[in-house]
């Protein structure tokens, strides 16, 4: 039997030799990429910066595996981005302290998920129409909150959470990996991980079951709006302020990516944060290939996009398919076809 | 066709491989023209896997077919359609939302300046289906007929793009009496007209109806071509299961009285069931009987809140209770294995050790984690007692057989310590060997003192295991038998009371 820690390497293998390709090629335009030094108190180097850098996406990609282990998908993560910075930041120009405006950013996180999960869980409304409401409407809401300027703030506590240094290590990528390290223990070490699973690949049978879908389901699209608003909050606290129309905008579509680059089946069920994660930390990679190969910004989303159609490929089932073949290369049975059959037949006896 | 003598269909030596198991080895079929062939094994013994080599759903991994006596390789179903080989499968794969002549000429419509010839077509399939006994309206969508007359156009299809050989798998599964017969007199003006017809059904008095000759399939190995002709239901039998089957009747033992369990008091819904009333004792099974759409499933999701109920009361030791949702009926200790085992049941991506503690972890809810250990002990407990053939619990529940996946699910239920076990058609598509021992394990619960609601369509199975049979007949009650009444002629005589049989199938 395969125990669970060698299944799980296996699992995000793929992932890791792709991180590893992706970091290689920023070797290849940057031969000091991998440098890091420590100045003022922080560590500085490219790594650093696109471990930093991926903290949003990261952040939406653990709720959106989940939701996308549904069988669902949450468009809205973005704008949730911007209403949770607005609010914060609204909150924090109202004299508050930064504690008090990043519960309420996630309050409005939270809120946002709830509504997308109660159209998707009670409404059965599909989920791509459903959260498509709120990410049309969620930035109006958060441009009605900062009454359409950008709103600054000048409160250290909220700079800190994006922009600020905890041991030496920016804030956003302790905060992403704590995250991550949570909701995968919590998944993985709960039943929640299976009952999402079963839910995804077959509801009408998990219901007979006896498994609490709705509910199950509500919390899944809570889960990503938290991440989402999480997510938000430090965007505008790195930035000093909330930008309703640009804060997180497509981002959504990156956390999407992150999940797919991540192995994870849009059609639901099995799936894995850890490998989501990486696919997060794969496309910030190659975000940082393009900016430090100095190419004209021109190409910019072209050459991302040609990497990411290279990248899912090669993860493509056909693709795998041929490597297996290539690799078998011959007719024989695999080896370990031998010994059943033996079996069988002294059951059939 | 010229050649005179000589199979349509050879194939030799066909094996195919998975990882864990070699699903066939060197398994030979011969069909000669003009015959029903008859494929015959138990769940998992390989027939579906050597229908989908010959169809090309499957690539072979050893073998050669032979078609008319040239060799092929189809390479996907389309392929061999072309070369030939029809295939029309249980669950009828037509496209309900178009027309009956939409589905018979689809991807090959009559055109007339580059548009559906619409009339001709229709004129054409009205033609094409008289030729089957149909006189049907072929403008209309193929959801306003019966699943029979369905399938007589979807056979109609495949022979008319392909012609030489016929493959039915499991055809009759949800035919009532008439609508087989319908579909019998289809089959044997095909083998009339020189085609050869694969036959796959579980039902072995169907078999001998129709069937000239029987390749019997055991563990992926041919295990003997009978005329069918010259042996009995009891030999084949043999063959298939490779030991002698116990007495397929069992001895009723008189039901010990236990208390009462559960009192349905008039539980109905509109439209779909007319109210309804039983009382169930521990130790009881109380089997329901009726054709097809009498409201069998229907009462059996009700109890199990699976749809809710709109009128009526449940009583669990007395207590009113309240059964809205499945979730409502597991906290009563209540248990459904439905009818439809892909859809309702099973959970196909996940591992067979999951799909086992499913319901068991739901009802303690996620919070608390059932350990590994235990989890593994449960699991290899049922796969033992329930004797599961699998791999590896760690194999998606999909890839095992239908009787394989009705035990896991059943396994499912019993790790929950159930009351009371409802089951629908627990044996529809499951192999005799499978058949028997679900049957054994229904008599063994019942002993045990747990209250059973068994819904099944095959009478001799419910006079088998029943202490009471509730008859249904138009989603109504309409029938109590107890004790000595239970013969399969008096629940048929329930059934058939009051309204002639009806000739609803075609003219």
């Amino acid at each position: 039997m395969i125990g669970p820690k060698h299944s799980t390497f296996k699992r995000i293998l793929p992932q890791l030799l792709i991180l590893a390709a992706a970091l290689a090629i920023n070797l290849v335009v940057f031969p000091d990429f991998f440098d890091i030094d420590f100045r003022n108190g922080r560590l500085f180097g490219n790594l650093i910066d696109v471990l930093n850098r991926a903290a949003p996406v990261a952040i939406l990609c653990v709720g959106m595996t989940l939701v996308i282990a549904t069988r669902g998908i949450d468009l809205s993560v973005g704008a949730v981005m911007a209403i949770a910075g607005a609010t914060s930041a609204a909150v924090v120009v109202e004299g508050h302290g930064w504690v008090t405006a990043l519960l309420a950013g996630l309050g409005a996180g939270a809120l946002c998920g709830l509504w997308n999960g109660i159209l998707v869980a009670v409404l059965k409304i599909q989920p791509i129409v459903a959260t498509l409401v709120l990410m049309v409407a969620g930035r109006g809401v958060a441009q009605l909150i900062t009454e359409g300027k950008i709103l600054t703030f000048s409160n250290e506590g909220l700079i800190h959470l994006g922009a600020g240094v905890v041991a030496g290590v920016p804030t956003p990528i302790l905060v992403w990996m704590a995250l991550g390290a949570l909701v995968i223990f919590v998944v993985r070490r709960t039943a929640l991980g299976m009952l999402i699973e079963a839910i995804g690949i077959n509801e009408r049978s998990s219901r007979l079951a006896g498994i609490n879908s709705r509910v199950l389901l509500i919390s899944v699209y809570l889960v990503s709006g938290l991440c989402a608003a999480l997510a938000g909050v430090i965007v505008a606290a790195d930035i000093k302020g909330a930008d309703a129309n640009n804060a997180g905008l497509w981002l959504e579509l990156d956390a999407i990516l992150a999940v797919v680059i991540g192995g994870n089946s849009l059609l639901g069920g099995r799936f894995s944060i850890l490998a989501s994660l990486i696919g997060a930390l794969i496309i910030q990679s190659v975000n940082s290939v393009i900016l430090l190969s100095g190419m004209p910004p021109e190409f910019n989303l072209v050459i991302k996009a040609l990497l990411i159609l290279a990248i899912l490929v090669i993860q493509s089932p056909r693709i795998s398919t041929l490597v297996y073949m290539l690799r078998a290369s011959g007719p024989q049975p695999q080896p370990d076809t031998a010994p059943l059959p033996k079996t069988q037949k002294e059951e059939a006896q | 066709m010229t050649h005179d003598t000589g199979p349509v269909l050879h194939a030799k030596g066909i094996s195919k491989f998975f990882p864990g198991t070699i699903a066939l080895d060197e398994v030979d079929l011969r069909l000669e023209p003009g015959e029903v062939h008859a494929l015959l094994g138990e769940n998992g013994a390989g027939k579906s896997t050597l229908i989908k080599c010959l169809t090309g759903a499957y690539q072979r991994d050893g073998g050669s077919i032979h078609l008319d006596g040239q060799e092929v390789s189809p390479q996907s179903t389309a392929d061999s359609q072309r070369l030939g080989i029809g295939t029309v499968y249980q669950e009828v794969n037509l496209l309900p939302n178009l027309t009956v002549a939409e589905n018979l000429y689809l991807g090959r419509q009559p055109m007339r300046w580059g548009l559906m010839a619409r009339r001709r077509m229709n004129a054409m399939a009205r033609e094409t289906l008289a030729g089957y006994g149909l006189d049907i309206d072929p403008a209309e969508p193929l959801t306003a007929y019966s699943v029979a007359i369905q399938q007589v156009v979807a056979i109609a299809r495949a022979v008319e793009m392909s012609g030489k050989v016929l493959i039915l798998d499991e055809p009759t599964a949800s035919l009532d009496r008439d609508e087989v017969q319908l579909l019998f007199s289809v089959i044997r003006q095909l083998r009339e007209r020189g085609l050869a017809v694969v036959f796959i059904t579980h039902f072995l008095d169907q078999v001998f109806e129709i069937s000239d000759r029987a390749t019997i399939l055991r563990n992926g190995r041919v295990v003997g071509t009978r005329v069918l002709a010259d042996v009995s239901q009891k030999d084949v039998v043999t063959l298939m299961l490779g030991r002698q089957l116990e007495a397929q009747v069992h001895e009723r033992k008189p039901a010990k009285a236990g208390d009462t369990l559960i009192e349905v008091d008039g539980l109905g819904k509109r439209g779909m069931l007319e109210p309804l009333s039983l009382a169930l004792r521990e130790g009881e099974v109380v089997g329901l009987a009726g054709l097809l759409g009498s409201g069998r499933t229907e009462t059996a999701n009700l109890m199990f809140g699976a749809v809710p109920a709109d009128q009526g009361q449940m009583l669990l030791r007395g207590k009113e209770i309240s059964v809205s949702t499945p979730r409502e009926a597991v906290k009563h200790r209540f248990a459904l294995c439905p009818e439809d085992r892909k859809t309702e049941g099973i959970v196909g991506d996940l591992s067979v050790r999951d799909n086992i503690i499913l319901a068991r972890q739901a009802s303690q809810g996620w919070m608390r984690p059932i350990p590994r250990a235990e989890v593994n002990a449960i699991a290899e407990r049922y796969v033992k007692a329930l004797d599961i053939r699998l791999a590896s619990l760690d194999m998606p529940i999909r890839l095992l057989s239908g009787g394989n996946q009705q035990k896991a699910l059943l396994a499912r239920w019993l790790a929950t310590n159930p009351d009371f076990l409802i089951l629908d058609e627990p044996t529809r598509g499951i192999d005799v060997g499978a058949h028997a021992e679900i049957i054994a394990l229904i008599e063994q619960l019942r002993a045990d003192g747990m209250a059973l609601l068994v819904a099944s369509s095959e009478l001799e199975e419910l006079v088998a295991y029943s202490t009471r049979v509730i008859v249904l007949r138009d989603r109504k009650q309409v029938r109590e038998l107890a004790g000595a009444e239970i013969t399969p002629e008096n629940i048929v005589h329930a059934i058939a009371e009051h309204d002639a049989p009806t000739e609803e199938v075609a003219q």
